[in-house]
């Protein structure tokens, strides 16, 4: 493919149509979403490998990474970090199925990418309700 | 798989590799981290919901439980394994100044394997009671 050897300029080749040119549709919102959830858990493992070399260095470092999870920004992360992990892995469920050569008509396509943007909600606000609820946060019983 | 197969002549087929020059090794294990994670990961949900803002010695008295640290052994194994091959995908879909895209690429390893190694010695610590 290099080897064209000509002395003119390369002719302006047409191009595919890009992302910016589509209609968002479903499916590819969770397709982004997935990798975008799966980077931001790459990154999130350092939170989590930073909790537990506080836990393991002294119960003062260990207090002050628990006091900072606990502050507002550290809770929307930590919340935020759940929820990646749930959506990220029932993007790949999804995945599983398409694996198996079906749910590639319309109906299912569609169906499957609604089903794990809810459920990732569903599933991450009923986990943080139900640990607030444990943990005193929150009496729904009052 | 069997009409992607299909594209590939019957030489290349016997040989079971494509023009990549390599097999769907990259594929297969990207796969099966994820199937362990099936697990491991609602397990790490479950420890996440029972140690949130818990102090030192609960947290300790947690991770004392054999089955648990090994878990969470296997858990920071294989996450820490998914996580690199994925982003490495990322990296070779974005980068493609080959200098870059090797430096990239050894970043990816050397974070993954960091984060693994920090990470597994904090819970068999914890875990021995440290």
């Amino acid at each position: 493919m290099a080897e064209a050897s000509s002395e003119q300029p390369a002719r302006a080749r047409p191009l595919s149509p890009h992302l910016q040119i589509y209609r968002l549709q479903i499916n590819m919102v969770m397709s982004i979403l997935h990798r975008i959830t799966g980077a931001a858990l790459y990154f999130g493992t350092l939170l989590f490998a930073w909790w537990l070399f506080a836990a393991a260095t002294s119960p003062d470092y260990f207090a002050f990474v628990n006091g900072l999870f606990a502050t507002w920004p550290g809770m929307v992360i930590v919340v935020g970090y759940t929820w990646a992990l749930i959506h990220h892995m029932l993007g790949g469920l999804r995945h599983f199925v398409w694996d198996t050569g079906t749910g590639f008509d319309i109906a299912s396509v569609d169906l499957l990418s609604w089903a794990t943007i809810v459920l990732s909600v569903l599933l991450t606000a009923g986990l943080w309700y139900f640990i607030a609820v444990e943990k005193g946060w929150v009496m729904p019983w009052q | 798989m069997g009409d992607a197969m299909a594209m590939i002549t019957p030489l290349k087929r016997v040989r079971g590799l494509g023009s990549a020059h390599e097999g769907p090794q990259h594929f297969m294990k990207q796969r099966l981290t994820a199937v362990a994670n099936l697990i491991l990961i609602p397990f790490a949900v479950g420890l996440i919901a029972t140690l949130a803002g818990q102090d030192l010695a609960t947290v300790k008295a947690t991770l004392a439980n054999p089955v648990v640290a090994i878990a969470l052994v296997a858990l920071v194994l294989v996450m820490t394994m998914h996580m690199r091959i994925g982003m490495q995908v990322i990296i070779e879909d974005y980068v493609h100044e080959e200098g870059a895209k090797m430096m990239t690429l050894a970043a990816n390893t050397f974070f993954s394997w960091a984060v693994a190694a920090v990470a597994i010695f904090a819970v068999l610590k914890l875990s021995f009671g440290g």
